[in-house]
């Protein structure tokens, strides 16, 4: 049989019927609903925290019930008394305040020196458009390339020690800090540059006064992904292959089935990360009202 | 060319080459800008004002022909007019100070020296006050007075004005014209000043060159011998009228149209 289009079928009658029942529904209006505007009341601070202090009341609580009740096996999951006692063991033997350290210390050296250097290259574009064209193709390639991938070959350049968590960690933030001056780059008002050459300005000049300047807000905005960014470098160089800090002692405990001594770690990597974003957002919010912005 | 000339252009024209063909951005002009005159190039869009800007600042090289500076020939070379584009291009990192320096700056005079000799600049032609303030925090006018006064303050004799007040309200406009005269009185210098309103190159100017498009050339040159200083009330004396109406017919508007010539 052949497929009758829709129009035709109109005027066959098919649709009439509907076609109706919609007329019927228009000549007898039906009554308009009342609505108000939906409005949340703001809760007291006092209340907000109670609430987020009893979630984690309530959760720990159940976890520790549902392993003392075998809810769930607490050799796979531990149990949050065991981890407290883990956590003052973990302190108390001076462990954690070296894995820490060492963890803290290659994480802002990567961050530091990725960063630097890939803010360096990417505004390195401005000086000349056929040296960024010829490079673009192989930044593109190393951007898309996953980096930890070349962990193992890092770790066999540089050894097991600090200076391959130092790479790793750069080479994560290395990449995103040249794109990101690039685009800051790209994006240097044409005319700003128009009015320093008709001052006679040096392209030098034109560099250090305007293009620099324009691109600190980008590299600005870039830290707070960064330090992320180097900090996950860090870690997982250590989970290749190191002598010290918090990712090789997640790994290590991990294999050893001390689950707590796995949260402990995760917890105190936790806290450094979240010290570390606050002192990068205070930095980034100190460098912002430096430049005016 | 005569003696008194400041600036001077020599045929110059500019051709650039696109995917249709040729485009005669501007077709050979021949300019003569005496010293300490004040002269407005009026014409539609893209009859080739900015072209002409760009090429005696130095940006574009022309295709054909010649800048002279005092008789030297300049082309093609930068930094030897003060230029004002139509955005005021103020820095935002730097000071209104530190942004009025840069002339002088990019030119090598020590920050510390050249702050010095721009505050009094400041104090006088009403930026007092807001030296050390950010542009942001600056309204309209003053973020265009300061861009001036950077231009002016770049130390050179000629200074190019490319639509100043294009993006002010009316009253603003008005009292940014005002300032413009007396700063132009007190320092001197050659001012050539590209706008879209008829009214305010005649308010201005000693003299109009009136140009065309496609492409892009001088068609008239209109003396405007009106006395010094002007008080406002000009606008509406006979002479004026007559002028501005001479201009709206040379751009092909009728007499009786508004003073927007865009």
């Amino acid at each position: 049989m052949t497929l009758t289009p829709p129009a035709a079928l109109a005027r066959k009658g098919f649709f009439k019927a509907p076609l109706a029942l919609f007329r019927r529904g228009a000549s007898a209006p039906r009554p308009r609903v009342v609505r108000r505007l939906p409005v949340e009341r703001d809760w007291p601070v006092a209340a907000i925290v109670a609430v987020q202090v009893g979630i984690l009341v309530v959760a720990i609580g159940t976890w520790e019930i549902a392993a003392d009740t075998g809810w769930i096996d607490a050799f796979f999951w531990s149990r949050p008394s065991a981890i407290g006692e883990t956590l003052l063991t973990f302190f108390e033997s001076g462990r954690a305040v070296s894995d820490t350290l060492f963890t803290f210390r290659s994480t802002i050296l990567g961050f530091a020196l990725g960063t630097t250097l890939g803010a360096a290259f990417g505004l390195s574009f401005w000086w000349s458009r056929n040296y960024a064209r010829i490079v673009q193709p192989y930044i593109i390639c190393f951007e898309s390339l996953p980096k930890l991938a070349l962990a193992p070959l890092i770790i066999l350049v540089f050894g097991i020690g600090l200076a391959s968590k130092v790479a790793l960690a750069s080479a994560l933030t290395f990449v995103v800090s040249t794109l990101t001056a690039y685009a800051g780059v790209k994006a240097v008002d044409q005319d700003g540059e128009r009015l320093f050459y008709s001052l006679g300005a040096t392209r030098w000049q034109v560099f250090t006064k305007l293009v620099v300047p324009s691109c600190v807000p980008w590299i600005i905005s870039i830290l707070r992904v960064n330090i992320g960014l180097a900090l996950t470098g860090a870690v997982v160089g250590e989970f290749i292959a190191s002598e010290q800090g918090l990712g090789r002692a997640i790994l290590y405990a991990g294999q050893t089935y001390e689950i707590a001594l796995v949260w402990v770690a995760v917890m105190v990597l936790s806290v450094l990360s979240i010290t570390m974003y606050v002192a990068v957002s205070w930095l980034e919010s100190r460098l912002r009202r430096g430049v005016g912005q | 060319m005569s003696a008194d000339s400041k600036l001077y252009l020599e045929d110059v024209s500019v051709t650039f080459q696109t995917a249709d063909g040729p485009f005669h951005a501007l077709a050979p002009v021949t300019l003569n800008i005496p010293r300490g005159r004040f002269v407005s190039l009026i014409g539609p869009s893209g009859c080739g004002k900015s072209t002409i800007f760009n090429v005696v600042a130095g940006l574009q090289s022309p295709t054909r022909g010649r800048v002279l500076i005092d008789g030297i020939d300049a082309t093609g070379s930068i930094g030897q007019v003060g230029y004002m584009l139509q955005k005021d291009l103020l820095l935002p990192w730097r000071t209104v100070l530190d942004n009025v320096i840069l002339g002088m700056e990019v030119r090598g005079v020590p920050v510390a020296e050249a702050r010095d000799h721009a505050r009094p600049y400041l104090q006088r032609y009403g930026l007092g006050g807001f030296e050390n303030r950010h542009p942001g925090a600056l309204s309209g006018g003053m973020r265009q007075r300061a861009a001036l006064l950077r231009t002016l303050l770049f130390d050179s004799d000629v200074i190019l004005l490319d639509e100043p007040f294009g993006a002010l309200d009316a009253q603003t406009k008005a009292q940014m014209q005002e300032w413009l005269l007396k700063i132009w009185t007190d320092f001197g210098k050659t001012v050539v000043f590209v706008t879209h309103d008829v009214e305010e190159a005649v308010y201005l100017s000693d003299d109009i060159h009136v140009m065309a498009t496609r492409p892009g050339r001088v068609i008239a040159h209109i003396p405007v011998d009106l006395p010094r200083p002007r008080p406002r009330s000009v606008v509406t004396t006979p002479g004026f009228v007559a002028l501005k109406q001479r201009c709206l017919a040379l751009l092909g508007h009728p007499a009786d149209e508004e003073s927007e010539a865009a």
